[in-house]
């Protein structure tokens, strides 16, 4: 059996084999769509029932779900899409990957309704192009749930018809974003639009579009076998329902958790089974690379929900925890980070391409003991040129991990400015000073 | 071109989408035809847009975004391992040194006996299980310890 | 309506308006480089930051839609702070080269980086390097490290150009913009993409470091290559064209110019130009002074005249004269007696002449050419006879518009046709016949006596209902429309067609005085002979200006022949070309650069315009020489002081328009049997059309300044037992060409494309008719 903790409500019974349709609905699978079909549940009543369970969006905003539904518009006869994004690629996040692999009818399932309560009639799913075995698996239970007749015309033998189609990336971290997966289903380059025009009015093909995380459809069956007050119960106010964490790094057993909305971290850590070797804990970036880091002292003091995080100066993103122990320089780390974003930027907006590579340079000769005084006020600086100034978050993204690195770690960074080596010196750490040098063209 | 089984299944993806929408089938196409090519040349790339009924260099902006298509030829095998921070946490720092050291070569060059092209990855979506790595774009393997780094390149005839 | 403030001032704007319209037109400039207001909205050189009230963060002017009651500020501290770290962003991996780059003194970034900039660099790791790129012969791509990303070249070719050229690989810092593999460039409006350059990245191949910009005079002037009359800023610099670029007029050429336009005025500095009359003295050319060159001529058609009477004596005129220049040469061939004077030297049917009620024309304004729902262009290689023309409807389709083509070649003209129906050239009147039938049929109305026996085919009817659909239509007929030998018949058809749908109808013209030729009445006048008539009965004299016959006429063999069998032949033109060999004199006049004159375009707009520099050498405007020789000749009226004073006598410009008219009167419809056998299709290539861009080498250069090569379809191929690639023998009556034979699978059945204008077709003959292909 596949352990996801004593909270988890969307991943248990789940032995990594048993993905299937038939044991799928022998864990009651499908019967949320049954009942909305059987008892015609009206749209708006499954729309108002997801906006109850205080359900937000796992891809990384946190938008609320049925908030987002319900900006459809209504009245548009013409073609509609759903769009599932599944093209988990932030670093630190594989939570995506085992709902696909292990519980992909639950998905198919949100989907459906996702699709029933907003009048859409295709949907896609867009899977990150390095997890190709997901991808093969989630077309076989597409096959599965079409034979049984889930998927199609004439749904359980009702007027409601969905089409669902799966799509991969092929190695792109900027299609995880919204518009940049529409311009990749779309067979072009992912580069993310500028918005306004959002989705629901002009979206895939210029057609009001829904997209959604995969975790977040994933939660959906539940809610409405459940209710929404159910779920909402099961967290906090504002912050309904379990959520996956990824929990990666320096602890003994990396891994997906679901815990509730509002679980102390320490828990989640001890989950993890505490930190490898029995280091002391240094830092953590709570929701995947793009969320501020946070010292290891604050974080061991949050809850896990998104206002709680918020308020310790993070974000819950999308539930990745990167942990980093004491053996971690946090240049170096900063470094890594900052190489991802210059190398994933889409290039079309001028902050972004230009500054990320000035940001990744700048931490580069930092770590590489050719750093200046003058450099640690720039880098903020430059990360300030960019936040908000951008088409899409990915600006952001990459700005802050800078500015928060160097705001919680200043003197870390000092130290190489000014002794040009690392002031970590804990042998045998990974990731340490000590650790072997990553060979990288600049 | 490409042979009748690449077309059928660049027929199968381009049916997913509506009518008139074949461009959306361009990634899988170029993932299909890399499959079968080992990597995409001009002809091939000029030969997709004709199928497809897209400008030439609308297939090349896409075949160069995607960092999974290979533009030039390179080995048999493609490794490509993460040294993204969550697996560089687990050890991939080490991994790809062992990897550069068995193998002779550095990151983008291919081995001798043009066996193996060693590549940087970024996150792949599956940090629980760093270090990770991609063999040939579709076989992901992960924890790869020195030893498994050595069972793998064993087999990797 | 919106109301928006803008620095403090108010303004409304309509719906969907963004904040940079709303500046646009309050007068604000907000500094930008992507934004272009032909293209679409591309937000992403984040130039256009400004301060919005009440938003979290600075907003991209260029995609920010205006809100009613929006507050923005372009100037203040936060959005200026935001203007230059951009900047700040874009110059990083700028190179500081301004005094080397071509560009310099004309570039946007440059400009805007004096305002906006810092003035030392806070950058100070390695700069990007750029790979340059060769795209052809007239964009250079040498410097791309200067690139910054707005893609607007890249849009330029998705949504005006209709091909997609270049585009943007890689990504991130690695992003570049490329052609595919090295391919060239072929769109025959790539130049604009220079233009929409923002810096020096793109700039002008056949320019490149010839000057710099503050060294040039800019001086205005008029395109003479094709009707529509594209307005032209000509730089110049020590008497001499260095480059042409677009001279904005919305009502014609918008913000573009063709290639053709834009550099052809490397023909102008053609080493093949005339400089000095010349005279053929004992069968050798020798140079003389204008004075005894002209009296020369005087003498010579004299001569001719006391000799063999003055209807011995044809004047043949290309259409790309000015309309002064067509006055004279007519007023003088008349003031010697004869009525034999024509500028339509491409055209074969004559049978309208003096059955016109005015001169033939567009019948419409071009900028309402985009405002029609439905259209109908009959026999067209539009594209590249009309690339401007092409790109309204090209643009136009895109908001609805259904555009239907009848004609001989089915080239991608780069837009959505509705319907088209692709015949062999001599069955054009049968297939427009079918659509007037079927037009009749679908408004009930009494389908024309002559039409009973025409059978509608499914591609008529298409093209009907997309017609009759519409409220709004217009029927042009193209150049090989009007070059056709039933050339009046598809006018009476178009006319028909016209009536059934209240439609307008027009012709697209060929050249810069298509339309002018007439007002200047440069056509035999009663008892006159037409140019083909002047061929066919060969004269005993002929005066050209600015016309190459062998190039320039629907039966190059018969004018060759012509002109080899004549006695006196006198050449006023730039270029000595062919006339060397016929010519007795040869007087060197001013290309359109060097004199003073007007174009009247297909819409009939009068454009009068002045040299931009001296004659070249000796040479002189054609219409003084005119004068001069009109002088010589003792005929009365020729005292001009100026060339106003010409325009003047034949049309003032607001009188234009009561000239215009299409309508035939007193010739009935009648539709004769089409012959059968091989037809040629004979195209004007876009780079041979007149005697300048004949001789503009980087034109030449590019694909299509390639040798004309026998096209047809792979069916007929076969048939001749052709392959593509091989060497043929075409014949045509008594003529031949060496061409080579290509395949191109869209041709019509039975009918062999080769281009028309070129020294190796000249020997064929006519541009249209029977033709036979064999191999060599
Ligand atoms: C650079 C960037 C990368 C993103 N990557 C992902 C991703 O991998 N998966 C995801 O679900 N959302 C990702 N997002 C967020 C999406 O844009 C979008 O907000 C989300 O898919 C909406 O789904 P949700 O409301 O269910 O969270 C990313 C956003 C940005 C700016
Ligand atoms: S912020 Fe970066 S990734 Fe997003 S649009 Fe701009 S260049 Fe592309
Ligand atoms: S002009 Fe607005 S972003 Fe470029």
């Amino acid at each position: 059996m596949l352990d996801y903790g004593p909270d988890a409500i969307l991943m248990t019974g789940l032995d990594g084999s048993n993905w299937h349709l038939k044991d799928y609905e022998a864990r009651g699978g499908y019967g949320a769509l049954k009942k909305i079909l059987n008892e015609k549940i009206t749209p708006e009543a499954v729309v108002a029932e997801v906006k109850k369970s205080g359900l937000r969006g796992r891809g990384g905003a946190g938008f609320p779900a049925g908030l987002k539904w319900s900006f459809m518009p209504k009245q548009y006869t013409g073609a509609k899409y759903l769009v599932c994004n599944s093209d988990e690629g932030e670093p630190g996040t594989f939570k995506d990957r085992d709902i696909l692999r292990y519980n992909p009818h639950m998905l198919i399932e949100g989907m459906l309704i996702g699709a029933y309560a907003m009048g859409i009639g295709t949907g896609y799913n867009y899977i990150h192009g390095e997890i190709w075995a997901e991808y093969e698996l989630f077309e076989q239970a597409l096959a599965e749930a079409r034979a049984a007749g889930y998927l199609g015309k004439n749904i359980l033998g009702t007027e409601f018809a969905f089409e669902l189609h799966a799509v991969h990336g092929y190695g792109a971290y900027i299609c995880g974003e919204e518009t940049g997966l529409l311009e990749s289903i779309e067979g072009k380059k992912g580069q993310p639009r500028f918005k306004p025009p959002f989705p629901a009015s002009f979206g895939l093909y210029g057609k009001p579009t829904t997209i959604n995380n995969t975790e977040t459809f994933a939660a959906v069956p539940w809610i409405i076998n459940n209710g929404g007050d159910a779920f909402l119960a099961l967290g906090k106010p504002n912050n309904g329902g379990t959520k996956l964490f990824s929990v990666s790094g320096h602890v003994n057993r990396p891994g997906n958790y679901e815990v509730r909305l509002g679980t102390p971290f320490a828990k989640l850590l001890e989950m993890a089974g505490g930190m490898r070797g029995g280091r002391k804990i240094k830092a953590v970036i709570p929701g995947g690379s793009s969320a501020p880091v946070l010292p290891g002292h604050i974080i061991m003091q949050t809850d896990l929900d998104y206002d709680s995080i918020a308020k310790a100066g993070s974000m819950l993103g999308s539930g990745a925890v990167i942990v980093m122990d004491e053996t971690t320089c946090m240049v170096r780390a900063l470094e890594r980070l900052s190489y991802f974003y210059f190398e994933e930027s889409c290039g079309q907006c001028t902050p972004c391409r230009e500054g990320t590579g000035w940001m990744y340079r700048m931490v580069h000769r930092i770590e590489h003991g050719k750093g200046r005084q003058e450099d640690l006020d720039l880098l903020t600086n430059v990360a300030d040129n960019i936040a908000g100034r951008t088409i899409c978050a990915l600006g952001d993204a990459a700005a802050l991990p800078v500015k928060s690195f160097i705001n919680h770690f200043r003197d870390e960074f000092q130290y190489h400015i000014d002794h040009k080596r690392c002031m970590v010196s804990v042998p045998g750490g990974y990731f340490s000073a000590e650790s072997a040098a990553v060979e990288r063209a600049a | 071109m490409l042979s009748a089984e690449s077309l059928k299944k660049i027929d199968r993806e381009i049916a997913k989408f509506p009518a008139g929408q074949k461009q959306s089938a361009v990634m899988a196409a170029l993932a299909i035809a890399q499959d079968e090519k080992g990597w995409l040349a001009t002809e091939t790339m000029d030969y997709l847009a004709h199928y497809l009924g897209m400008p030439p260099i609308a297939v090349y902006e896409v075949a160069s975004f995607y960092n999974m298509y290979n533009l030039a030829p390179g080995g048999k095998h493609k490794l490509t391992i993460c040294t993204n921070l969550p697996c560089a946490l687990s050890g991939a720092a080490d991994a790809a040194e062992h990897l550069k050291q068995c193998l002779g070569v550095g990151f983008n060059e291919t081995t001798a006996d043009g066996r193996i092209t060693l590549k940087e990855g970024e996150c792949m979506g599956a940090c629980g299980d760093a270090p990770v790595l991609l063999v040939n774009n579709k076989r992901m393997c992960g924890s790869m310890s020195r030893d498994k780094l050595d069972q793998l390149l064993a087999e990797l005839k | 309506m919106p109301k928006v403030e803008i620095d403090g001032r108010q303004i409304e704007v309509p719906n969907g308006a963004t904040v940079m319209d709303a500046a646009n037109a309050l007068g604000i400039a907000i500094p930008h480089f992507c934004y272009h207001k032909k293209l679409s909205i591309a937000a992403n050189c984040r130039m256009c930051l400004v301060q919005v009230e009440k938003a979290p963060k600075p907003l991209p002017a260029c995609a920010t839609p205006v809100t009613d009651g929006m507050k923005v500020f372009t100037e203040s501290e936060y959005a200026r702070t935001a203007q230059k770290g951009v900047m700040e962003f874009l110059l990083i991996n700028h190179p500081l080269d301004c005094p080397i780059c071509d560009q310099g003194g004309e570039c946007q970034l440059q400009d805007l980086a004096v305002g906006y900039g810092k003035g030392a660099s806070r950058y100070a790791e390695e700069k990007r390097v750029v790979f340059h790129k060769n795209v052809g012969p007239l964009i250079s791509m040498e410097e791309m490290t200067r690139c910054i990303h707005c893609t607007r070249c890249v849009r330029f070719g998705q949504e005006i150009a209709g091909v997609m050229e270049l585009g943007m690989m890689g990504r991130g810092e690695h992003a570049e913009i490329v052609s595919f593999v090295g391919r060239s460039v072929d769109s025959e409006l790539s130049g604009n993409m220079i233009d929409l350059c923002p810096v020096g990245a793109l700039t002008s191949k056949p320019f490149r470091y010839s000057a710099r910009t503050w060294e040039l005079a800019r001086r205005k002037s008029v395109s003479p290559h094709d009707s529509l009359g594209s307005n032209l800023v000509v730089q110049v610099m020590a008497n001499k064209v260095m480059r042409v670029l677009p001279l904005e007029n919305e009502e014609l050429n918008e913000c573009w110019l063709s290639d053709r336009d834009r550099f052809a005025y490397e023909g102008l500095n053609s080493t093949e130009r005339l400089t000095q009359p010349m005279l053929k003295i004992d069968g050798r050319w020798q140079e003389v002074d204008w004075q005894q060159a002209l009296a020369a001529v005087a003498k010579g058609l004299k001569n001719v005249q006391a000799q063999h009477g003055p209807q011995a004596l044809g004047a043949l005129a290309a259409p790309h004269s000015t309309l002064e220049e067509l006055y004279l040469l007519g007023k003088l061939v008349r003031g010697i007696g004869s009525q034999n004077v024509d500028f339509r030297l491409r055209q074969s049917d004559f049978s309208a002449d003096r059955k016109q009620t005015g001169a033939p024309w567009l019948g419409m304004k071009i900028a309402d050419i985009g405002g029609l729902d439905r259209v109908l262009v009959v026999g067209s290689f539009l594209r590249k006879d009309h690339p401007l023309v092409a790109n309204r409807l090209r643009q136009a389709t895109k908001r609805g518009q259904q555009v239907n083509l009848i004609h001989a070649t089915d080239d991608d003209l780069l837009m959505n046709l509705a319907h088209k129906a692709i015949v062999p050239p001599q069955q054009l009147p049968e297939a427009l016949a079918q659509v007037v039938k079927a037009v009749a049929e679908a408004k009930q109305q009494p389908v024309p006596a002559a039409l009973a026996g025409v059978k509608v085919g499914a591609d008529a009817k298409n093209i009907a209902a997309s017609l009759a659909s519409g409220g709004n239509t217009g029927v042009f007929l193209g150049n090989l429309a009007e070059q056709h030998p039933q050339a009046v018949l598809l006018r009476l058809l178009a006319q028909e067609l016209a009536g059934l749908l209240g439609a307008k109808f027009g012709f697209f013209g060929a050249a810069a005085n298509s339309v002018g030729g007439y007002l200047a009445q440069a056509v035999p006048g009663a008892g006159g002979l037409n140019a083909a008539a002047m061929l066919a009965e060969p004269r005993k004299a002929y005066l050209l200006l600015n016309a190459e016959p062998e190039l320039d006429c629907h039966d190059p063999r018969a004018a060759i022949k012509a002109m080899q069998a004549t006695e006196f032949v006198i050449s006023l033109s730039a270029y000595k070309g062919y006339a060397l060999e016929y010519a007795s004199v040869m007087l060197p006049i001013a290309p359109f650069t060097e004199t003073s004159g007007s174009f009247v375009n297909a819409e009939g707009r009068m454009q009068s315009f002045n040299g931009v520099v001296k004659p070249l050498g000796e040479a002189r405007p054609a219409w003084k020489v005119l004068r001069v020789l009109g002088n010589l000749l003792g005929i009365k009226g020729f005292d001009y002081d100026s060339s106003e004073q010409v325009r003047d006598e034949i049309v003032k410009p607001d009188q234009v328009a009561a000239k215009l008219d299409n309508r035939l009167n007193g010739l009935a419809l009648e539709l004769p049997a089409a012959s059968g056998g091989l037809q040629r299709i004979a195209d004007v290539p876009i780079y041979f059309s007149d005697a300048i861009v004949r001789r503009a080498p980087s034109l030449q250069q590019t694909q299509d300044g390639a040798l004309p090569r026998a096209w047809m379809n792979a069916a007929l191929l076969a048939r001749l037992g052709l392959k593509d690639g091989q060497a043929v023998t075409v014949r045509q009556g008594e003529g031949e060409a060496a061409v080579n034979a290509a395949c191109d699978d869209r041709l019509p059945r039975d009918g062999v494309r080769l281009a028309a204008a070129h020294s190796s077709t000249r020997n064929l003959g006519p541009m249209s008719g029977e033709i036979s292909v064999e191999p060599r």
